[in-house]
């Protein structure tokens, strides 16, 4: 016995159109925020995860969490130098930069918003150390100068960061020469500067931060290991990808919280929708369940088709949320993250995985809101469902 | 008439119990949701309400990572108009575990709770916190997060300040107001300076923010203008502003994540709408021939649509009721479970008007369309119509 014809099914969703209009649409939305919600967080994940390279190592203060809590002395700086393991340029200069991190407080374009943006002072090695760090426009900063670069987020987000502009902070004019493209990297929502004069400008004795190359990836535990046994060093060492996944953490998970949580409530919602519109479709269509069974369709084949219709339902709505959603992707979100206390941007990024989870979960909530109904519909007893007025 | 109608309404609504009431949990659901993300976004903003107008917040004007010098303080509290002067240093320590996070900040042991008389502290605690360089004062709330008593001896990790800290519990204060933030951490300024000094000689007499007391918050800009005057062409320019304008640029620097919370919250009353919206509709189809006759009976087409109106409407508030009801103490259940990110989280009374509001709101818009079709439906179309 075949089962019932698919098109009995589609045309039933569409002689119903305003409720199915409705249900499919309150889906959408769920789906919607859903999707929304994974993308954010697959967004701040990839930013964080790409700014680092696992080659590179950054060493910081121990128990200091961030580059701007952090400060390492200079005679610190000088014995991580004599580090064994590190890689050269081709000239033979060691691949290894001293750097200091400031925040200062920029106004947004929009509403005039005051946020921390991060200051890099590092020299030509702290450039040649990050590679997907490229210049756009203008030219890099020259040593010993008041002269700055920009990444893409702070020119394209805040007043006054043009190519060509200055920007006055600790006492000094500073001149943007350059504006720089990390990709989707942290780096984008820093400025960039000579890093000896941040140290005078802003009178810092110290630096933040010491970035190195590894010639050798695997050579990273015997780095760490080097750095606890020295007495005279107070640092520790992480690999720069990871570093930089910590730092997003506690915002991934606030979003992954808030996200799921918000996703549970709102798809109960759409759950008793599309429980409504099922068990309303099988209450109004009893007579011709009833000529179905009657002409030799059995309660299974009845059973696959009202859980056919909700499906199918789900599936439109959850199309169309994610459809929808893929929108969001030319939007970049610029927020503080509290981790670090300084801006971050991000955008929203839709994966393959993302996708199927989606329209996996539209399907979930069409399972679970049409099942019963269509339990109800095949449970039906042909000589009363034919005799129902 | 009135009454028939309503009475009419009524038993609509009983006629298809599952219908209905799926209907009205599925409200429940979307109010209790409503308002819980309200009261996220208010619990975001309650640092700021809390601010009262007679404080000013004096900090680097490059950005708060830098701090001021400890000899501005008596240039501060000689500027006209500032009454009371306090330090404050946020000091961002660890306790076990980061996710233990709290505020922790160093005061003024004197002045501090002056300045704040929000915080009620009872004086014998007080004078064994002047009396003990290592001494803390708890709020309420955060000492029943963690069982602290007083006399307890509390461990931090320091991140900014590197080291270990040990402090004691010396006294527990509690708010005067709902909306006081009861989970900080006072410690004494001058115990953190002194292990500075002796750790990182470069690194003491440095002061985080400075707060003061103003005479009249009327004042407040024209004493802002003063305080910056005062130290332009300085080595540390300050930036002086409201304790209210201070905590919104914090505010407005998650801006983008409070924002998506509000739209969100607007979302699920768009989605129950929709849903609301089906089941009305498919009453209205089912219905079609009962319309017809009462119209044929002579009722008038506003009549029937009156109905269908008072239908969704009924259907709208019990749902919207009981998850007002609801959303209380479902606060308080979320509240607890967060409350390391929110210090203070009350369901506010323009929520419940919100609530109610978003409640009417869906039950109108609801019935418009099925409304709509069942008056302009002729007689004998839906006397003829198969459900």
């Amino acid at each position: 016995m075949r089962g019932i014809p698919l098109q009995y099914i589609w045309r039933n969703l569409f002689a119903r159109r305003l409720t199915t209009l409705l249900t499919a649409s309150g889906m959408a939305l769920v789906v919607f925020v859903f999707t929304v919600v994974q993308m954010l967080e697959a967004g701040l994940r990839s930013t964080l995860v790409e700014t680092g390279s696992p080659d590179n190592v950054v060493l910081i203060r121990t128990a200091s969490q961030t580059e701007i809590q952090s400060s390492i002395e200079r005679n610190q700086s000088r014995i991580l130098s004599g580090l064994p393991h590190i890689a050269t340029d081709p000239s033979g200069k060691p691949l290894f930069a001293s750097e200091c991190l400031v925040l200062i407080s920029l106004n947004k374009k929009q509403r005039r918003s005051p946020a921390n943006i991060t200051v890099r002072g590092s020299d030509s090695t702290g450039l040649a150390l990050r590679p997907q760090v490229q210049l756009i426009a203008g030219r890099p900063f020259a040593p010993g100068s008041n002269e700055i670069i920009v990444g893409s987020s702070i020119a394209k987000g805040f007043a006054g960061t043009g190519l060509g502009e200055q920007l006055y902070f600790a006492r000094r004019e500073w001149q943007i020469v350059g504006i720089f493209d990390a990709g989707k990297t942290g780096f984008n929502s820093e400025i960039w500067g000579d890093g000896e004069q941040m140290l005078q400008a802003f009178r810092r004795p110290v630096y933040s931060s010491v970035i190195l190359k590894l010639d050798d990836r695997r050579a990273f535990d015997d780095l760490v290991a080097r750095v606890a046994a020295d007495r005279r060093l107070t640092v520790e060492a992480k690999r720069e990808n990871a570093f930089y996944a910590d730092q997003s953490k506690f915002m991934a998970t606030f979003i992954s919280i808030l996200g799921n949580t918000l996703s549970i409530i709102f798809s109960i919602g759409a759950v008793l929708g599309a429980m409504i519109t099922m068990y309303g479709s099988v209450a109004s269509r009893v007579n011709e369940i009833g000529a179905l069974r009657a002409i030799g369709f059995r309660r299974n084949r009845i059973l696959i088709a009202f859980l056919g219709e909700s499906l199918l339902l789900s599936l439109v709505g959850g199309c169309a949320g994610i459809l929808a959603a893929s929108a969001m992707q030319w939007i970049t979100i610029s927020t503080m993250n509290w981790q670090t206390f300084s801006e971050l941007a991000f955008s929203f990024t839709l994966t393959p995985g993302i996708v199927a989870g989606a329209l996996g979960f539209s399907l979930l909530m069409g399972f679970v809101g049409g099942f019963l109904p269509a339990l109800r519909a095949a449970r039906l007893n042909i000589v009363d469902a034919l005799r129902a007025a | 008439m009135l009454t028939l109608l309503i009475r009419f309404a009524l038993r609509n609504t009983l006629r298809h119990r599952l219908r209905s009431s799926l209907t009205i949990l599925g409200i429940v659901v979307a109010i209790l949701a409503f308002g819980l993300l309200r009261t996220v976004v208010s619990a975001w903003y309650a640092g700021a309400d809390a601010a009262s107008d007679k404080r000013l917040v004096v900090r680097s004007s490059i950005s708060l990572i830098f701090p001021l010098p400890l000899s501005y303080a008596e240039k501060l509290r000689a500027i006209d108009g500032v009454t009371q002067v306090g330090k404050m240093n946020w000091f961002n320590g660890v306790y076990i575990d980061e996710r233990n996070f709290f505020a922790q900040f160093a005061v003024d042991p004197e002045t501090h709770f002056q300045l704040y008389p929000e915080n009620i502290v009872p004086p014998d605690e007080m004078r064994a916190f002047l009396n003990d360089r290592r001494g803390v004062i708890v709020g309420r709330k955060l000492a029943n997060r963690f069982g602290w008593k007083i006399g307890d001896v509390v461990p931090i990790k320091g991140t900014i300040y590197p080291g270990n800290w040990e402090f004691v519990v010396r006294g527990i204060y509690s708010g005067r107001h709902a909306n006081t933030d009861e989970s900080q951490f006072i410690f004494r300024w001058d115990y953190l300076n002194e292990r500075v000094q002796q750790l990182y000689p470069g690194r003491g007499n440095q002061v985080g923010i400075y707060l003061l007391q103003i005479r009249d918050g009327r004042e407040a800009a024209a004493i802002s203008r003063r305080v910056d005057a005062e130290f332009k062409n300085s080595l540390a320019e300050t930036l002086t502003e409201t304790e209210k304008a201070f905590n919104l640029g914090f505010i407005a620097m998650t801006g983008a994540i409070v924002n998506a919370i509000q739209i969100v919250s607007f979302v699920v009353i768009v989605i129950i709408m929709a849903v609301m919206a089906n089941t009305m509709a498919m009453a209205a189809r089912e219905r079609g021939p009962e319309y017809a006759t009462l119209k044929a009976l002579g009722f008038s087409p506003l009549v029937v649509g009156a109905l269908v109106y008072a239908e969704s409407l009924l259907l709208a508030l019990i749902g919207g009721g009981i998850g007002i009801l609801a959303t209380a103490p479902a606060a308080r259940l979320v509240g607890s479970k967060l409350d390391n990110i929110f210090p203070v989280f009350n369901v506010a009374p323009e929520t419940l008007w919100m609530q109610i509001a978003a409640a009417g709101v869906i039950g109108v818009t609801a019935a418009i369309i099925p409304a709509a079709r069942a008056m302009r439906m002729r007689i004998i179309d839906g006397l003829r119509a198969v459900v």
